[in-house]
């Protein structure tokens, strides 16, 4: 799992990235209670908000941290936003999107990195 | 550059307590504690919770005539106050818009006014340009402020002071608890029976932990007090309030009772007569979204055909609702209940319907 500085998360499988946000986000932003995802098909570019995450405080966009195209976003957001808070970095997934520049990921922290930029 | 934020007395427990602390209105203060917003709301409406508002104004004003003098400044009945009684009301400018929103209370021959943090500087000089120079205010920056509020915050009081059953919303009296002197008034900024708790500064942090001590108790951030009050329908000023915004706008006009507003004779009268005799252009309303997408402060409300027709002023989950919730002005031939608006958001036009305000029925002791 890599990390941006935007504080979303990254996992790649056969050229498609998974991305959430970090747990260190979603303890910032408290509560989650509503998550706007983008429609599938979309194409994003790296560091584009794509996302909006609203906590019962404050809506906060989601920064997609790779480009690519939009091949899926987590339905279950739409019935638990509360997923987000309880598995930020498994379950509570934002997307994924087919990466069109791998080169991106070299950008991103791994966790080590990640936790000494959260600290 | 700002000014660095000032700290209540009770900023170190606040730490302690794992708050999350932010800079409101001058002060360092807590946002949520590690319980979250959203429990820290749902146990005020079923339990007790504790706030610290020691951020507020508190002044005692005196004086020989000071219930007619302060009735310059406020369109409230203050002269018929029985002693002890409380009333809600605002501070106006000349053109009738609202420089703050207050509670008073007549205590023996002064009178005990609390206003808002973000505006007591300002109040206060308000004050003293309307004010006679014989009537005297006496900012009370000795004084913390506590709420405690929630279905169970009278038999908490009760465990030290059993008078507190007998007192009446939008009252005040002396309080003991555990030999703590307390000026308690039956009041409160969250639609639940409550108590707003001004006690000396050297003793708010003892009153604390006793009432924390309690099991029914939690202590609530401002995050939570503010989806309680959106709930409950109450104003923020800055937001659903401000210069710019009338009381016959924002709906407060059973604040003003009808002598007043025949007699006139305070700051702002000329527009308060004539909104009340031929109607405002725009009414505050509760606005309720019909999706999950909250609809946040500033977001534009158009009717179906596009057209603007107004904002919105406050807007979030409402927790208790369990879904989105928003207040906001509209023009007046849309504020009816029931009218289909829409809300854009993040470009996107989102159905909602205007509703009556509280969306949660209040639960003040009568």
């Amino acid at each position: 799992m890599k990390f941006s500085k935007d504080h979303e998360w990254v996992t790649v499988s056969g050229g498609i990235a998974t991305i959430g946000i970090s747990t260190h986000a979603q303890e910032q932003l408290g509560d989650v209670v509503f998550v706007d995802l983008p429609k599938k098909g979309r194409v994003v570019k790296a560091h584009e908000s794509v996302a909006t995450v609203e906590s019962v405080k404050a809506a906060s966009d989601v920064y997609v941290p790779v480009s690519g195209e939009v091949v899926e976003v987590n339905a279950e957001l739409a019935g638990d936003p509360a997923l987000v808070n309880r598995a930020p970095e498994a379950e509570g997934w934002f997307m994924k999107v087919k990466l069109s520049n791998e080169a991106e990921l070299a950008e991103l922290m791994d966790k080590t990195a990640n936790d000494k930029f959260v600290s | 550059m700002s000014e660095r934020s000032q700290r209540t007395a009770l900023y170190d427990e606040h730490v302690g307590l794992g708050a999350r602390m932010v800079p409101f209105a001058g002060y360092d203060m807590p946002v949520q504690y590690p319980m979250g917003i959203l429990n820290e709301h749902k146990w005020t409406r079923e339990n007790a919770g504790l706030f610290d508002v020691s951020h507020m104004g508190q002044w005692d004003v005196t004086g020989p005539n000071v219930f007619a003098a302060f009735e310059k400044l406020v369109a409230a009945d203050v002269r018929g106050l029985a002693d002890n009684q409380q009333r809600y009301s605002q501070f106006l400018n000349p053109q009738g818009g609202i420089l703050d929103d207050l509670m008073v209370t007549r205590r023996g021959s002064s009178l005990y006014v609390v206003v808002n943090a973000g505006c007591k500087a300002t109040d206060l000089v308000h004050a003293r340009s309307v004010l006679p120079a014989e009537i005297k205010i006496s900012v009370r920056d000795d004084l913390a402020l506590l709420a405690l509020q929630g279905p169970k915050a009278e038999a908490v009081l009760a465990k030290h002071d059993a008078s507190v059953r007998a007192m009446k919303f939008m009252h005040s009296q002396a309080l003991n608890i555990a030999g703590i002197a307390v000026a308690a008034s039956r009041s409160g900024y969250t639609g639940e029976d409550g108590f707003e708790l001004s006690v000396s500064t050297k003793d708010v942090v003892a009153l604390w932990k006793i009432l924390l001590a309690d099991a029914n108790v939690k202590p609530i951030g401002l995050g939570a007090r503010d989806s309680l009050r959106l709930e409950a329908g109450l104003c923020l000023y800055g937001h659903d309030i401000d210069e710019t915004t009338s009381p016959a706008e924002a709906g407060l006009q059973w604040s003003i009772p009808k002598q007043r507003r025949i007699d006139g004779g305070f700051i702002g009268a000329e527009r308060v007569q004539r909104e009340l005799a031929q109607g405002v252009v725009r009414k505050r309303v509760g606005i309720k979204p019909e999706g999950r997408a909250p609809a946040r402060d500033g977001t534009e409300v158009q009717d179906l055909s596009g057209r603007k027709i107004g904002m919105i002023t406050s807007g979030g989950f409402g927790p208790t609702v369990n879904g989105p919730v928003a207040m906001g002005y509209v023009e007046t031939a849309s504020a009816v209940v029931g009218t289909k608006i829409q809300l854009i958001v993040r470009g996107q036009a989102l159905p909602a319907v205007v509703c009556a305000l509280p969306f949660v029925p209040n639960t003040f002791k009568r």
